[in-house]
């Protein structure tokens, strides 16, 4: 329980900071750090508008996108805090929610019928196909070396290793950071602040939503940012206390969003071709923590 | 000799351009743009002369700076065999004259409508059923971009053909923006009606469109601008180009989404914008040129003030040339991207930065000279690749070279005679011809002008350099990435409402 309501938490503060961040880095003020909430809170005080063409599929997928990440928070632990659920192999579960919810997403953008949000859903699935196998090879190459399945166990078991699984983690955290990145499309995969339909691979999926819907599928990626800054978290604060696993995670979360604002504003986007090859070196990364655990294990012989 | 050889902003009466029979018409411009690189068709238009159409075309000889210009007459009923077959740079130009008059060509490949003229022959072609090009096939997709997009710029329509992301096909429908800005010349009677005229065909360059202007007004009033008058003119058009150019960095990077370049280039372009409303109380320049007169002269004082703006502005626009053009996730979205190759831009008359940026040397400062730019001694810039990153090296080049001539043309600041009473303009003479070339920031810009017999205009011809560049557009995006376009686009900058009119 503990790790949603910090994930919740951070996930306020989290976009406004990666904002503030950029505007500081060009030499503006910027908005308020809680921006993207007030505008969040002003849509939810919205109707919605439909498109003729779309079919019911288009108003239920926002839905089913929040409540996807809804449950996949909910088997986020929290050190040696469980999450809401936690069972054996839920970080299978964790990723094949999420999935159903990007799987919503894409059908919908497809539903509108417009060519633009057709480009962008494929680019969103390609993508997130190609950072599937970083995921579960860095999840498998954890269980392995925990000898758990499931994410509590994974991560509490993680700590008491060697300094190498320390090595490991920080190979870990650029992977879920950069899978962080991808999933919610930020730079340099993705540019969320261009207005140019042709080159956005999520903002034009969602180019029909509107109101309400626009503040649900808002919500739900402020929420995956945070959800995966936890699992970063997670990988380092193993079962130290709470009065110093609480301020970390906050410190972690703060050092992610600001890094991201900075990434974001001293480099350019990458030429969409580059982008299945920046996702599948992921992969290699995710393999190199892969031989890392058998190294340990000794597997090796 | 079957064509008038002709100087820039020089007029000549009417009936002394040789009429030749439309085979020799035809033979003679298609053959000297054909055998020369240096030669390139400024202006080929037609207006009517009584029941016919008198057609009217100017080849421009760079290397010795002149112009040839011949002239034919035609009927309407005729039809003919089109220059198009023979030298694609003609292309448009038909298409622009079949669109007004009807004229109808034989063999010319792509009779689509231009721009939508209120009087054009064929009421039935609107906007609403331009025949574009399809391809009929499973795997193919076409996009529809505009004519509403999405930042803050002109209407124009996109249509693409695509196969998955890769741009096989670029078609641009343009004419949204048709004002019928050659008409209203003809409708206006005041100076300052047809000066505020000239100044919002391009708005991004009103000082280059007035300055065309105001020669081809002098020209057929037979003034002779003195020395402060050309200066100003000169000042301004490369001031103008700075601010344009540092503008278009900044949106190259926005569309990169290079956050620093975008902001740092867009604040550079400011304080260059405010000098001229300093000097002329607009900062974009409008009302500062006008035909025989130096309206608001440049003091000793702005000279200071530009030297001050100058000194403050080449640092930080050196600092962030280096950053962008050393950082590699930059330079790997620039390379390679949205190629023209020397031969397209040739082939299709391409002018201005766009030709230079595929190495085709064509720039009317240094070929037809106007204004003090014989004294600069200008060397053209060029690139030989075409792709985004030429087009972007050009323009951080022509800043430095800009503010260079600025720096010398300021250390020399002439001084303004007695203003001279608006009289000394006299009344254009009759019949006469004239062309203007102006090197405005985008690149060369043509106004040619005739005048009846009372010495009124009798018709008025703009070319913007978008008319033709609109064209290498849409070849440079052909096997590009369509998540590219936007910066192919962006390193054109073409005027919507240039090409409109």
């Amino acid at each position: 329980m503990l790790s949603v309501i910090l994930i919740v938490i951070a996930a306020i503060f989290f976009t406004g900071i990666i904002i503030r961040t950029k505007s500081l880095a060009s030499g503006r003020k910027g908005p308020g750090i809680l921006q993207p909430i007030r505008d969040v809170i002003r849509l939810f005080r919205k109707g919605v508008v439909y498109s003729e063409t779309t079919s019911f599929v288009f108003q239920i997928a926002p839905t089913i996108y929040f409540s996807s990440v809804i449950m996949a928070m909910l088997v986020v632990p929290f050190g040696q805090s469980r999450g809401v659920l936690s069972f054996n192999g839920d970080f299978i579960f964790f990723a094949y929610v999420l999935a159903l919810g990007k799987f919503f997403s894409i059908i919908a953008a497809m539903d509108t019928g417009s060519s633009f949000e057709g480009m962008g859903a494929s680019r969103e699935a390609l993508y997130s196909m190609f950072a599937e196998p970083a995921f579960f090879i860095l999840m498998g190459s954890l269980a392995l070396l925990s000898g758990h399945t499931s994410f509590h166990e994974i991560f509490a078991a993680l700590h008491i290793g060697s300094q190498i699984s320390y090595a490991l983690a920080a190979l870990a955290t650029f992977v879920l950071l950069m899978i962080a990145m991808i999933e919610s499309s930020r730079m340099p995969i993705d540019d969320p602040k261009t207005h140019l339909e042709l080159t956005m691979i999520h903002e034009v999926m969602i180019l029909d939503n509107s109101g309400f819907d626009l503040g649900l599928i808002f919500t739900a990626g402020y929420l995956k940012f945070a959800i995966y800054g936890a699992l970063i978290v997670n990988l380092f604060i193993g079962v130290i206390p709470f009065q110093y696993a609480i301020p970390s995670f906050f410190a972690i979360q703060f050092l992610m969003a600001v890094s991201i604002g900075l990434i974001e504003s001293f480099m350019a986007r990458f030429r969409m071709s580059h982008n299945p090859q920046f996702i599948v070196a992921l992969t290699s990364v995710s393999l190199l923590i892969f031989f890392g655990v058998l190294l340990i294990l000794q597997k090796f012989m | 000799m079957h064509y008038l050889t002709i100087k820039n902003n020089q007029s000549v009466p009417v009936s002394d351009i040789p009429e030749v029979s439309y085979s020799a018409f035809l033979v003679l411009n298609t053959g000297m743009v054909a055998e020369s690189p240096g030669r390139h068709c400024v202006n080929y238009y037609g207006y009517r002369e009584g029941e016919k159409i008198k057609l009217i075309c100017c080849i421009a000889g760079d290397p010795d700076h002149v112009i040839f210009v011949s002239s034919c007459l035609v009927d309407i009923t005729m039809e003919l065999a089109s220059f198009t077959v023979k030298n694609l740079c003609f292309e448009k130009f038909e298409r622009e004259i079949h669109e007004n008059f009807g004229i109808q060509y034989t063999d010319h490949p792509w009779l689509k409508p231009v721009r939508y003229p209120q009087d054009r022959f064929d009421k039935k072609q609107t906007i609403a059923n331009y025949p574009f090009y399809a391809i009929d096939s499973e795997e193919l997709h076409e996009v529809g971009v505009g004519p509403i997009h999405a930042g803050v710029i002109e209407p124009g329509h996109f249509r693409f053909i695509c196969n998955g992301e890769q741009i096989l096909h670029l078609e641009i429908q343009l004419g949204y923006q048709h004002r019928g800005i050659e008409k209203l010349f003809l409708e206006k009677k005041q100076l300052n009606q047809l000066a505020t005229l000239s100044e919002n065909i391009a708005g991004d360059t009103s000082v280059g469109h007035s300055v065309a202007f105001a020669h081809a007004w002098e020209s057929l009033c037979g003034f002779e601008p003195s020395r402060d008058i050309d200066f100003a003119r000169t000042v301004a058009l490369e001031v103008e180009r700075i601010a344009i150019h540092a503008g278009d960095l900044s949106a190259v990077c926005t569309d990169i989404a290079y956050q620093l370049g975008s902001s740092v280039f867009g604040r550079l372009r400011t304080p260059i914008v405010n000098f001229m409303q300093e000097w002329c109380g607009n900062r974009l320049s409008k009302g500062l040129i006008r035909p025989g007169q130096n309206k608001i002269p440049f003091t000793q004082a702005l000279a200071k003030r530009l030297s001050e703006v100058l000194d403050t502005f080449e640092p930080d626009f050196t600092e962030m040339n280096k950053e962008l053009f050393n950082m590699p996730s930059a330079l790997s979205r620039f390379e390679r991207t949205g190629v023209v190759s020397v031969e397209d831009a040739s082939a299709i008359g391409a002018v201005g930065m766009t030709a230079r940026g595929s190495g085709v040397t064509r720039d009317i400062r240094l070929s037809h000279p106007h204004s003090l730019y014989p004294e600069l001694q200008h060397e053209p810039i060029v690139k030989r690749h075409g792709d985004v990153y030429s087009r972007v090296a050009i323009r951080r080049k022509e800043v430095f070279q800009s503010m260079n001539y600025l720096r010398s043309l300021i250390a020399n600041v002439p001084e303004v005679p007695e203003p001279l009473p608006l009289k000394a303009l006299k009344t254009p003479g009759a019949g006469l011809f004239t062309i203007s070339l102006v090197e405005g920031w985008r690149g060369e810009i043509c106004h040619c002008a005739i005048t009846g017999s009372e010495g009124e205009l009798k018709h008025y011809k703009i070319k913007d350099p978008s008319f033709h560049n609109w064209m290498a557009l849409a070849l440079s995006v052909r096997n590009n990435e369509i998540s590219d376009f936007p910066i192919c686009n962006k390193s054109f900058n073409l005027s919507y409402s240039g090409h409109d009119l």
